[in-house]
């Protein structure tokens, strides 16, 4: 196979389906591609992988690489970053995307560890653009920024590969749009002899046990998230936002500094390391508004913010700013909704 | 069965719970305002560690930690909890490394470490957040990986075997050693500080911190091997100065914001009925809620 230099996403799917994520990706690897000129490809690793291309090609996919064997599945380490470094030896892609996974975060940094490639985890916005050396003065054209909050959120960085192929990068599920490009988008299919590129002492790490315990909660698709940080203080406290976010139909988030505290479980974590949600009511309770939460929640439709620090950061975000302790501005929120609706 | 156990560590700025002081007026960090901690992942490693050695009597856990000299601060704290000795690899060189840069080198330092069982290590730092160090170290010294570890199960014949916690449920492993386990933060919390072990290692210091006390305490720690805590430098676990530090990083940080949103105008209400019983009416009014 000759160098292409195109955007290549690595897919994740199980139970037949390809991963939300992995389906993002592809919809922001298809504009990547379209502002470089180059054709976007994706790679699916695993076992029971026919027909996988027909729920990827209307993402505008040009090549999709398929390998396929029964070891290979569920994922473990080392096969799948074998079948990763042997492909992008071959074909050279400029970029590689992933989900910020468990398994995106596990085979990313295996794969750039053996290539030298750079790679940056959790972006939260990837564009491309040039960028000038400050010591050498040389020169680069169309790089991808890597876009992500740092330091806890304090900052966000742009970072750059300038001389190291592929510029990888993983990104959080929910971060980037999930956008059908044209359903029927044709692309190529390669199957790819799976011997060629994983060894059988590859398969080291044996799983003898696993368990799919969906998530019990959802504040990804809820309408309405009531979340808490920090300010609200205790895990008894939260209870305050489960009743209004009960009443209204919703599901309570948190912000990490509420999860680190031990308010709250971590699944209800939201932002840049958590969830990213756009729900169409977003009431921030005792949350000050470090750049990592705001991230999660910022494309919310309406945003109230509680809190008894008027100058939060978070109140230049929200529609609403009510100034108070949330302890009492929670139960009247409750109150008069309960008054005011049939 | 004995084992030697290496637990990888960081020592960071406390980036959890930031104040408004944490940013300088220009827009840079304000370090000062944020105290150096033990990571939190690397806490939970080390009470993996140190409960494997429970398990297996006459092993030997040692931190490895990557810093500035003053992170032998944490190896005295992992001392205190149950750790047998520590390594600073601390040197100029090492300065602005990004990921891969740091894996290379605390390969190198493992590689001069030489005889290792296993390698533990929290899932990520706070300060960065990116889990990458494990699985490139693990990629590095040609070793398995297992990322995402709640517990330890056990070790026999040469095979551990690993609870993991993931997203969407759990999974059991069992890996061969050598290999680089990273644990997560859900699992057990460390033990705290033993009171014994706090009186006989209490000082323990690092060459750069010896060479600060008088020549009577100087003599004291010479006498006492126990309370040497080890400095390595780049040029003594043959680290290729290109591959190191800033030089050896792939990626650049192009630019460093302090962020301005794009602020929108807000209403201003405050904690008053009829202004909140308003608010409601209105959010009802406009479909958002009821």
């Amino acid at each position: 196979m000759a160098e292409q230099n195109n955007l290549i996403v690595y897919c994740e799917y199980d139970e037949g389906k390809v991963a939300d994520v992995s389906l993002e990706l592809l919809t922001k690897g298809r504009v990547l591609a379209d502002r470089l000129g180059v054709k976007l490809e994706a790679v699916v690793v695993g076992d029971k992988l026919e027909g996988i291309e027909k729920q990827i090609f209307p993402y505008g996919v040009d090549t999709v690489y398929k390998v396929e064997d029964k070891r290979l599945f569920p994922y473990t380490s080392n096969p799948h970053a074998s079948v990763l470094i042997n492909l992008f030896k071959e074909i050279k892609p400029q970029i590689c995307l992933m989900g910020a996974t468990c398994i995106g975060r596990d085979l990313g940094p295996r794969v750039s560890s053996c290539l030298h490639s750079g790679l940056t985890a959790d972006c939260t916005s990837l564009e491309i653009g040039d960028h000038k050396d400050p010591k050498t003065g040389k020169e680069y054209t169309d790089l991808l920024y890597q876009i992500r909050p740092a330091f806890g959120g304090n900052i966000v960085a742009t970072i750059v590969n300038p001389d190291c192929r592929p510029q990888m990068a993983t990104v959080r599920e929910g971060v980037m749009k999930k956008e059908i490009r044209d359903e029927n988008y044709k692309g190529e299919v390669v199957n790819l002899d799976p011997s060629k590129y994983v060894k059988d002492e590859d398969f080291v790490v044996e799983i003898i046990d696993r368990h799919i315990e969906k998530s019990k909660v959802n504040i990804k698709g809820a309408p309405i998230v009531v979340a808490g940080g920090y300010g609200v203080g205790s895990k008894e406290n939260f209870q305050l936002l489960f009743d209004l976010a009960n009443t209204l139909g919703g599901e309570v988030g948190a912000s990490r500094a509420a999860v680190d505290a031990g308010f709250i479980e971590h699944d209800r974590q939201i932002g840049q390391t958590g969830v990213t949600v756009r729900p169409k009511l977003y009431i921030a309770c005792g949350i000050s508004g470090q750049i990592q939460h705001i991230a999660g929640m910022q494309e919310s439709s309406i945003i109230i913010s509680i809190n008894n620090d008027p100058d939060a950061p978070i109140n230049a975000i929200a529609d609403y700013v009510i100034t108070g302790n949330m302890e009492d501005v929670v139960p009247k929120l409750i109150k008069y909704y309960k008054k005011n609706s049939k | 069965m004995s084992l030697n156990i290496i637990v990888l560590a960081k020592q960071v700025p406390d980036t959890r719970n930031v104040g408004k002081d944490a940013m300088k007026e220009d827009g840079t960090i304000n370090r000062a305002a944020l105290p150096a901690i033990f990571n939190p992942e690397d806490l939970n490693a080390l009470e993996q560690a140190l409960r494997i050695k429970d398990e297996n009597p006459g092993s030997k856990v040692t931190l490895l930690t990557m810093g500035l000299p003053r992170a032998s601060e944490i190896i005295r704290e992992a001392i205190f909890r149950g750790a047998d000795a520590g390594i600073v690899l601390t040197d100029r060189a090492l300065g602005g490394a990004d990921t891969l840069a740091t894996s290379y080198s605390l390969a190198q330092a493992v590689k001069k470490f030489g005889n290792y069982d296993i390698i533990l290590g929290g899932r990520q730092a706070i300060d960065g957040d990116t889990a990458q160090v494990g699985p490139q170290i693990a990629e590095k010294l040609g070793i398995p990986q297992v990322t995402y570890a709640e517990e330890i199960l056990g070790i026999k014949d040469g095979k551990v075997t690993v609870r993991r916690r993931l997203e969407h449920g759990v999974e059991t492993v069992v890996a061969p050693l050598p290999c680089v386990v990273t644990v997560n933060g859900s699992a057990a919390d460390c033990r705290p500080r033993n009171a014994r072990r706090l009186m006989k290692y209490k000082y323990a210091v690092s060459p750069s911190e010896k060479s600060k006390l008088s020549a009577e305490d100087q003599a004291f720690v010479d006498a006492r091997p126990y309370l040497n805590i080890e400095e390595w430098s780049a040029a003594y676990v043959d680290a290729d100065p290109e591959q190191i530090g800033l030089a050896g990083s792939p990626t650049k940080v192009k630019a460093i914001e302090n962020v301005v949103f794009t602020a929108k105008e807000s209403r201003r209400l405050d904690n008053d009925d009829q202004q909140i019983e308003d608010l409601i009416k209105e959010l009802i009014t406009n479909h958002t809620i009821g």
